[in-house]
């Protein structure tokens, strides 16, 4: 079928059907795609003078997996119709693998998901001897199962205990690995593959049965029941609980499709395997990351809310000011995204530190083995330590990280803008002070906008870029250029106190801090904060980000929004009084210093909650009603988000769910702060929130925002049509 | 409604459970007929009154599956008469089959059955007969399956027994367990283990240790870090205990049950019965209990037990002079102290798994004849017998001496 698949027979009477899905980037199971090749493959099947079929693509990837739209549009499909529509899928590839006339995959590229498990029922498999192709099942990710006989296959190829971590992490295989397991027949030139294929076919290679379908076939790794199987279950269940804190319902249901398909005949297998899919694909789970961990985040990557009409940024230089841990990450991230760097501080000394924490950062990589040494030391090589303004002339952008204060900030804006182009923007990497403040001390405050980097620098996927009052279309969209270029996820928000992400964040932990004053035991505020999905334990988080930033940053908005104005919005200040006791009392101001909440080993590695801590906040009430806590620490943060959109700070919602979890790392499995009222339902999350507020004060209140959209039955997704902008 | 009343109650003594033990030769089958003819022959009973064997067995796998109580029954020579059933509470089984024994007595719809129990455990392992709580992840991620060692330490943290604690009373077990050997109390239901020749295998339990003290055990490392920290199961036990900010593991072998094999029965009949059979009654078995409790704490559940049966009979802890609670792990049986506030020279007077080992199919029974036979020698009148249960149950059963 023209624009989609391509397919011939040679004169040894060997077929080749060859995926090259025009319109689309890669390969991808569509429902077109897979009518045009299964008519292709059944008219070779049906045609006497054709021995064998060889399916390969003519894109650099083989097929990377469904198209998540075409999932996205079943959503709406009721349950039966789901796993009707998967079964017809999973007798289809049954019928690839039981055919007279072998099928064999030659897999030139990445094969993921979908296009894995087509290679998977092929009964003969070779693939390219080309660097890097990888093959995976990345399902789990988007909070699915693979639904096309992978967990079947590849867990009778494997066994249970090594085909789990492949299918519960979604991680990839490379073809030497792939040999060795016999996931993959063969490996062949990347020139030479498609004939290798045939050449399998044309000396009777290809087994005439899967081995699933041989008598007496035996999976490795010991036999259903046997005490291998039992202690591989046993184990990989409470590790997986462990990992998930029971919030991920993809991981523990291909489990249970190894451990029940194991022991049924493969028809029955495939069928147990289409249950749990289609439980997931109907439940919230796969939903909320389908919807930000895809759609959302692949609109924040493409940045689909650039302003329209500014042309493009080529980035050459860009500057970063200040070369502490933040400001030599910040180098590191620009240095890898392909561009130079001035890496400038005050001494040389000090510009010189930044750079060796470049140079280190980038040789570590490469002992780990993510890129090759001399890459490495290519890119450190891009960054140039200085002491001199001068150095960044002819930068596109300038970032600066200097200490938190207005004067330091003032200064170093003013002496940038001296040497910079009318066109250069110069980002803030404040995380607290707001940008239409600091920027008064800007001659062109048009290009003067928030850079919010998150710590550590290298390894944190978002960058919250704020608009000051003044701040151009022009200076949002070099901003944005800039976070694409080096590869994070951007976000833009309005100015506020702690714009949007510092702010909501601070909720969580705020939240723990109460319960503290309240009296819950500090081992049960930390339990639970995990077990809501959120990365650590409000305690534990406060430790690392630092006790006495926390502390100072509180101070500060007091004095400059005032008490009462505080107290009026529900500021519970029980909370302030626990901060002011482990930094002022007993200095105790977090990790970096050896000492927070938690105690500290010699390698700063946390050991136990310090006794202290217990002995200042007694437990007053050891049966205490988990989900409560739970929904406190949940709600308050949604609560604040939606003060931020009623404020105009965040402006969409899937804005703030991006936001949050790769921001700040609120709970995945809600899909982001938004997501996780609509899972609710915005009348019953009112009804909860007022409740909380009834006993737990004021901080609780629904914004009116809720209230009048609950009242008008409106929802922040009001359906679940593809986005416009997902039309790839 | 007709009373039960035990008739005699018989053990063969515990051997080691690993490939060096004495009874490992031995068959389940082997065991089982042994208690069974000991039963038979020393009370000369005529098995044509006997209706039924229950024989708990709780791997019923193997050796030990296809009903060990008929193949038993059949092998001993019983009448074909007899039938055979095998019934698996985990732990308790043994006296699980008791109760049902009694049950039937109660109910007039028997004379005479017999209860007990049989594990050699060197041939089969915790797990073997299958566990899907366990395995099946449909079912061990939401119920937050934990294996029992790491039960018994979440006792020990949540209710705060030391590691001292836990290993003085370990120390204990075996003081009072040499004590009980030495001045043959055991004498009356022990029945010593022969081949087929009359060449002795075993007279004694095999697995005491009473050079044991404090400084001995403080040797021993903990038995479930690995289980805890590497396999994430402390992780587990903290998502269903939040208030647990750190599992300790205080749990090891000197302070756990032994892993040991061994068989009961314990012949329960009515009044007629025992007309009948010429045969005198030691006890009546006037109450009994099972219930379900948390299954991650999983080892609370004798308490609860105790309060249903004390309840259901009218009575109350103080009216139990002897205490027995199958010691699976030394936190379990803190914890039940505490909370009925029972003195520690009440219970578990003659020592027990810890000291002796937990053959898990059988301890049930064993107990309730240790129970007795104490009940009788110190000439008092009212005991209690208990176990804690896999997957979280608890059962308990109240025996009265008959003059």
């Amino acid at each position: 079928m023209s624009g989609l698949i391509k397919s011939d027979i040679d004169s040894d009477g060997v077929a080749t059907i060859v995926w090259d899905m025009q319109d689309y980037p890669m390969n991808v199971l569509s429902e077109e795609s897979l009518r045009a090749f299964e008519a292709e493959w059944r008219a070779h099947q049906n045609n006497d003078d054709v021995k064998g079929v060889v399916i390969t693509s003519a894109r650099e990837a083989f097929i990377v997996g469904a198209d998540i739209n075409m999932l996205w549009r079943m959503r709406a499909w009721p349950a039966a119709e789901v796993f009707a529509q998967n079964q017809v899928l999973n007798r289809f590839f049954r019928e690839i693998e039981t055919a007279p006339k072998p099928t064999v995959a030659a897999i030139n590229g990445d094969a993921l998901g979908g296009g894995f498990e087509l290679a998977l029922a092929c009964r003969y498999r070779v693939i390219s001897d080309r660097d890097g192709i990888k093959l995976g099942l990345p399902e789990v990710m988007l909070g699915l199962l693979p639904g096309a006989g992978g967990t079947q296959r590849l867990g009778r190829i494997l066994g249970p205990k090594e085909a789990l971590p492949y299918l519960t992490t979604g991680k990839n295989m490379r073809a030497q690995k792939a040999l060795g397991f016999g996931v993959v027949h063969d490996i062949a030139p990347a020139d030479g593959l498609v004939a290798a294929a045939k050449k399998a076919i044309l000396e009777g290679k290809v087994p005439a049965k899967a081995p699933w379908d041989e008598k007496g076939f035996r999976f490795p790794g010991g036999a259903p029941h046997s005490r291998d199987w039992t202690q591989t279950f046993a184990g990989g269940g409470s590790m997986l609980r462990r990992e998930t804190q029971g919030n991920y319902p993809s991981p523990q249901r291909i489990m249970a499709c190894v451990y029940h398909g194991l022991q049924l005949p493969m028809d029955k297998a495939l069928s147990y395997e289409g249950r749990q899919f289609t439980a997931l694909f109907m439940g919230p789970t796969s939903r909320n990351l389908i919807r930000t961990g895809w759609f959302g985040r692949n609109a924040a990557n493409k940045l689909e809310k650039r302003p329209k009409g500014v042309p493009e940024t080529t980035f050459t230089k860009v500057g970063v000011i200040g070369a502490g841990v933040m400001g030599a990450g910040i180098a590191s991230c620009t240095a890898a995204g392909g561009c130079d760097v001035v890496l400038l501080d005050i001494s040389e000394e000090a510009a010189a530190k930044g750079k060796q924490h470049v140079i280190d950062y980038f040789a570590r990589q490469a002992a780990k083995g993510r890129m090759t040494k001399e890459k490495a030391e290519a890119i450190a090589a891009r960054v140039k330590p200085s002491t001199d303004y001068k150095d960044l002339e002819g930068a596109q952008m300038t970032i600066e990280a200097v200490f938190e204060d207005r004067g330091i900030k003032a200064k170093v804006t003013a002496a940038t803008e001296a040497v910079t182009a009318s066109d250069h923007v110069f980002g803030t990497n404040t995380s607290t002070l707001p940008i239409t403040g600091l920027a008064e001390a800007a001659e062109r405050p048009e290009e003067f906008i928030g850079v919010h980097f998150f710590s550590p620098v290298e390894k944190m996927p978002l960058v919250e870029i704020i608009r000051g009052e003044k701040t151009s279309d022009h200076a949002a969209a070099v901003a944005m250029d800039y976070v694409k270029m080096i590869k994070k996820t951007p976000i833009v928000v309005n100015d506020a106190r702690g714009f949007y992400t510092s702010r909501v964040f601070g909720t969580y932990t705020r939240e723990g801090f109460m319960m503290l004053s309240e009296g819950v035991s500090p081992a049960v505020i930390e339990n639970v904060g995990k077990a809501t999905g959120m990365p650590m334990g409000p305690l534990e988080l406060i430790d690392m980000v630092g006790i006495d930033t926390g502390h100072k940053i509180t101070h500060e908005t007091i004095k400059e929004v005032g008490r009462d104005v505080m107290a009026a919005r529900g500021e519970p200040f029980e909370a302030l009084d626990v901060l002011d006791w482990i930094v002022e009392e007993v200095e105790r101001p977090g990790q970096k210093a050896g000492k927070g909440f938690y105690d500290y080993d010699g390698d700063n590695k946390k050991t136990r909650i310090w006794p202290g801590v217990y002995e200042r906040f007694p437990t007053k009430n050891s049966d205490v009603d988990v989900d409560e806590l739970k929904k406190r620490f949940l709600h308050i943060q949604a609560l604040e988000t939606l003060r931020c959109m009623e404020e105009g700070v965040v402006t969409a919602a899937d804005d703030a769910d991006v936001g949050s979890i790769f921001g700040w790392g609120f709970a995945p499995c809600h899909g982001g702060v938004i997501s996780y009222v609509e899972n609710i339902g915005l009348p019953q999350f009112l009804k909860e929130c007022e409740a909380l507020a009834e006993t737990y004060g004021k901080r609780f209140e629904p914004p009116q925002l809720l209230r009048d959209m609950a009242a008008r039955g409106q929802r922040f997704y009001p359906d679940e049509e593809i986005p416009a902008h997902a039309a790839e | 409604m007709a009373e039960a009343f035990v008739y005699d109650a018989v053990r063969t003594p515990r051997g080691k459970g690993k490939k060096d033990g004495s009874l490992v030769e031995a068959s389940p089958t082997d065991l089982s007929v042994h208690v069974l003819k000991s039963v038979r022959d020393r009370n000369s009973l005529d098995t044509t009154l006997v209706d039924d064997v229950v024989f708990g067995v709780v791997e019923p796998i193997g050796d030990q599956g296809g009903n060990v109580a008929r193949t038993a029954a059949i092998a001993a020579g019983y009448d074909e008469t007899v039938g055979g059933m095998q019934v698996n509470r985990f732990c308790s089984s043994g006296l699980e089959a008791c109760n049902i024994a009694s049950a039937r007595v109660m109910s007039g719809q028997s004379d005479f059955v017999i209860g007990g129990g049989v594990e050699c455990m060197s041939r089969l392992e915790i797990g073997d007969s299958g566990m899907p709580l366990a395995a099946d992840p449909i079912l061990s991620l939401p119920n937050y399956f934990v294996p029992q060692g790491i039960a018994a330490d979440l006792v020990a943290n949540k209710y705060g027994y030391s590691r001292d604690d836990l290993d003085s009373y370990a120390v204990e077990s075996q003081k009072r367990a040499k004590t009980a050997w030495d001045e043959g109390r055991f004498e009356k239901s022990v029945v010593p283990v022969t081949d087929e020749n009359g060449v002795m295998m075993l007279d004694h339990d095999e697995l005491l240790r009473p050079e044991t003290d404090m400084q001995s055990l403080a040797a021993l490392q903990p038995s479930f870090v690995m289980l805890g920290e590497f396999g994430g199961m402390a992780s587990v036990a903290q998502q269903r205990y939040p208030e647990i900010e750190k599992l300790d593991y205080r749990h090891h072998a000197g302070n756990s049950s032994g892993i040991v094999d061994g068989a009961a029965a314990v012949l329960i009949g009515s009044k007629e019965g025992g007309e009948k059979a010429g045969l005198k009654p030691r006890a009546r078995i006037k109450a009994f209990a099972t219930i379900g409790s948390e299954p991650t704490i999983m080892l609370t559940g004798p308490g609860e037990a105790t309060f249903r049966v004390l309840e259901r009979s009218g009575m109350s802890a103080d009216d139990i002079d002897l205490w027995e609670l199958n010691e699976a792990f030394a936190s379990v049986v803190l914890r039940y102290m505490d909370q009925l506030d029972i003195p520690h020279d009440r219970i578990n007077v003659n020592g027990g798994a810890i000291a002796m080992g937990h053959p898990l199919g059988a301890t049930g029974a064993m107990i309730l004849g240790t129970l007795i036979d104490e009940l009788e020698r110190q000439d008092l009148e009212t005991g209690l017998a208990t176990l804690c249960i896999g997957s979280g149950m608890g059962i308990a059963t109240i025996v009265e001496r008959v003059h």
